[in-house]
């Protein structure tokens, strides 16, 4: 039963992190323009460097 | 289109873009300029706008949401909307401007986001508490049983103190107004659940619903947040509509035009009025000669002509000349906005209606509590144990609660609106597809209605082969809706244009010319010197001949008649009441396999007449664009405008057909039939699974884990049943 010990932290963290994630993704705009975003994967701009 | 030419270059290979995302910029802060650009559909049109705005001088920064269709500019202060439009229709795109002002509720959508978020925290918490409830219902004992149990704790309560705020808030609202609504239960099953469970816990007992609490918040809250996005989208293209009329006007100041916000005129503003422009004022024309149309605000369809001294009202178009207004009256004082005050007299049409949700609610949320009361009462009476009779009432209540009543609703307007919203209507009101499924009368109005708005010549076939060029030359001189038609229509007869000399415009009267050596004149019956008609038309004199009308019959708006066929073998009665004058209104009736018709209505009479069907018991659909139907649209069970009506009409209407298309009307009372069966479906679909397990729940013998099963399935069930209506 010794297990539990880390497997229950673990699963607690694992679900935290996920929670967090996506409230970063909320908070920062990415669901504003889903049609957009699933788009702009398709340009050519940028493709050489990171926007600056 | 530019953007169709070119390929997507990156598609070949999407999965190769070796370059870590962009970072996800957001709309500039700052944005000074929204534009709405109703073309653009792919990636190379969001490149291709994006790269042309941040070209233009004093632009800052651009970013293109295709969800919305829209650009967001942060430029300079001498960068106007005016220019970047010239940018983008340069590139081939069409855009208008749109007033940030009346967008701002929809920039930023904090209300919708805090619900996303109490929605994710709920449902991360559940799946965790789920995990832990698992091993127990798979046989953890003793310690580990109830170390499971205080870890489940330790999530479920601040989660549920986050996330199912606002079923406290409004259970509270009720509580505090002495009402019940379906938050009462809800609160009370949530905190009953919460106090027994620590309770057994800290007894070391067996069962703790933890979970149930959890999945319980997680359900509703996701009932609640699909209802919020339904009307949030609705909200968002409805502002958008609205914020596609910048009211600007053109001040003229000792003889120079300034333009300006029409909230900043006043009584004895002197404002230029361009021709197609729309009255942003009442007054008198102190100069200019044109032609005026009324229609959006009488209905009629005869423009009427404009001279000095004429009084105008706001709303009302110029066709064509400029025309000096001297204002009378501005802002809340126009006929316009008293006109629109009819709408508040009205309103009674609909505040009488009470939605299914809110009837379910309403036999539900008693029925529950004294179920519940009962089943502690005997409980207590009968084994005299206050903690099993507590658990035991507890129970009845998780079991009992609304979840799939919560998403019976919501699930299926938010199917049914998406469905409608991609045939291009747009349901602006929550319980607008359950009124109009009960529609059995439908009254249109006419103008802007049925009909498009745009004459169409009807009698061309009169004219010779030589008077029809001259005519063609003389209306391509002038860009009255008449003339303009008249042209379209002798074009695609394959007409050419005879060569004409001095072609000039009297604006308010028509075009005139020197053709052979002869005067010749297309226009108003009494400058040409044809004699008065009640039909539209327009007259044409060569030299000394007698002149003859061009006559003009209003166009159906496309899919009127389908629309109109479809209502009729739906059963509905079908009538047509306009303020027209009889003549056109009767033609219109017959074209359209219409019985009955009124003409000449006042908007008084439209709102009476509409009251007097309602109160011998019929359900109207009243389908209006103009002002003097906005009366008529607020006292109906339910009403319809189209996007092209005027503001206050589309204010007081539940539903906006957002395209030209009148056909979607007939398909929308049917999937508005369907929608309403599925929502009754759901409510019989959760009180089954009731009926199953409230005995189960009352008898002492309902566990979590059954109360978790009942919960998921009939939730899943309901919103399975829901899709069927897409």
């Amino acid at each position: 039963m010794s297990i539990l010990s880390y497997l229950i932290p673990i699963s607690l963290t694992m679900g935290a992190i996920g929670l967090v994630a996506f409230i970063y993704t909320v908070r920062s705009n990415q669901y504003d323009d889903p049609e957009g975003d699933a788009r702009r994967i398709l340009s050519d701009e940028w493709d050489d460097h990171p926007k600056p | 289109m530019t953007a169709q030419l070119r390929p997507p270059s990156a598609a070949a290979c999407p999965g190769c873009l070796a370059t870590p995302a962009e970072p996800v910029a957001e709309a500039p802060k700052d944005a000074r300029i929204a534009l709405s650009l109703p073309g653009i559909h792919c990636q190379g049109c969001i490149s291709a706008v994006e790269r042309g705005l941040n070209a233009h001088p004093g632009v800052h920064g651009a970013r293109v949401n295709l969800t919305l269709k829209r650009a967001m500019v942060e430029a300079d202060d001498s960068v106007t909307a005016r220019d970047l439009i010239g940018v983008l229709e340069g590139l081939g795109y069409e855009a208008h401007e749109l007033d940030p002002g009346a967008l701002s509720a929809t920039q930023t959508d904090t209300a919708g986001r805090a619900l996303l978020i109490r929605l994710a925290v709920a449902g991360f918490a559940s799946m965790n508490v789920m995990l832990l409830s698992v091993s127990v219902w798979s046989g953890a004992t003793d310690a580990t049983r109830d170390m499971f149990h205080w870890i489940s704790a330790a999530i479920t309560l601040p989660a549920i103190a986050y996330s199912a705020q606002p079923f406290f808030r409004n259970a509270w609202a009720a509580l505090s107004a002495r009402r019940l609504n379906m938050d009462v239960p809800i609160v009370l099953a949530i905190v009953l659940a919460l106090v027994t469970s620590l309770w057994e816990t800290s007894l070391s007992g067996e069962h703790a619903y933890f979970d149930a609490a959890l999945a319980l918040t997680f359900f509703l809250l996701a009932g609640r947040y699909l209802d919020y996005r339904t009307r949030a989208v609705a909200r968002s293209a409805a502002e958008e509509l609205a914020a596609l009329e910048v009211p600007r006007a053109l001040k003229l100041v000792d003889g120079v035009e300034r333009e300006v916000p029409v909230a900043e005129l006043v009584v004895g503003d002197l404002v230029l009025v361009r021709p197609g422009g729309r009255m942003p004022v009442d007054g008198e024309i102190v100069s200019g000669q044109s032609e005026l149309d009324r229609s959006l605000l009488t209905g009629e369809t005869l423009p009427v002509f404009a001279a000095p001294g004429l009084v105008v009202s706001a709303g009302e178009v110029n066709l064509t000349g400029p025309l000096t207004v001297r204002a009378s009256a501005v802002g809340q004082d126009t006929s316009l906005h008293r006109m629109a005050d009819l709408v508040a007299i009205a309103e009674s049409g609909r505040s009488r209606y009470t939605s299914l949700a809110d009837a379910a609610a309403k036999l539900y949320a008693p029925g529950v509590h004294i179920l519940s009361a009962l089943s502690f009462l005997g409980w207590y009476l009968w084994s005299g144990d206050l903690r099993v009779a507590l658990n035991i009432a507890a129970a009845v209540l998780i079991i009992t609660c609304p979840c799939a009543l919560g998403l019976a609703v919501p699930a299926v307007t938010t199917a049914a609106s998406g469905r409608l919203f991609r045939k291009g209507m747009l349901i602006k009101d929550a319980t607008a597809l359950e009124r109009l499924s009960q529609v059995d009368t439908v009254v249109f109005d006419k103008t802007g209605t049925l009909t498009a708005g745009t004459p169409e010549v009807v009698d061309l076939g009169d004219f010779t082969r030589t008077e029809l060029e001259v005519a063609l030359a003389l209306a391509e001189g002038s860009a009255h809706p008449l003339s303009r038609s008249l042209t379209a229509a002798a074009r695609s007869a394959g007409i050419k244009p005879a060569r004409v000399t001095d072609l000039r415009e009297v604006p308010g009267y028509g075009t005139e010319a020197t053709w052979r050596g002869q005067t010749v004149r297309l226009g108003r019956a009494n400058w040409v010197g044809g004699a008065q008609r009640t039909q539209t038309a327009a007259w044409l004199a060569i030299g000394t001949e007698t002149p003859r009308p061009f006559l003009f019959t209003d166009a159906l708006r496309p899919g009127a008649k389908e629309a109109i066929a479809g209502l009729r073998a739906a059963g509905k009665e079908v009538l047509l009441m306009s303020g027209d004058a009889a003549g056109p209104v009767e033609d219109l009736a017959r074209r359209l396999n219409i019985e009955r018709w009124i003409a000449e209505a006042l908007p008084e009479d439209k709102a009476a007449r509409i009251k007097a069907l309602s109160e011998q018991g019929r359900h109207v659909l009243m389908v209006g664009d103009g002002l003097n139907d906005t009366a008529a649209l607020a006292a109906a069970h339910v009403s319809i405008s189209p996007a092209t009506a005027l503001d206050a009409a589309r204010v007081a209407s539940d539903i906006v057909l957002l395209g030209r298309d009148l056909s979607p009307i007939a398909d929308a009372c049917d999937t508005a039939v369907r929608a309403t069966k599925r929502i009754k479906e759901n409510f019989r679909i959760a009180t089954v699974y009731n009926i199953i397990a409230v005995p189960l729940a009352v008898a002492g013998m309902a566990t979590p884990l059954i109360a978790a099963l009942a919960m998921s399935t009939s939730s899943i069930t309901v919103s399975l049943n829901a899709l069927r209506v897409k």
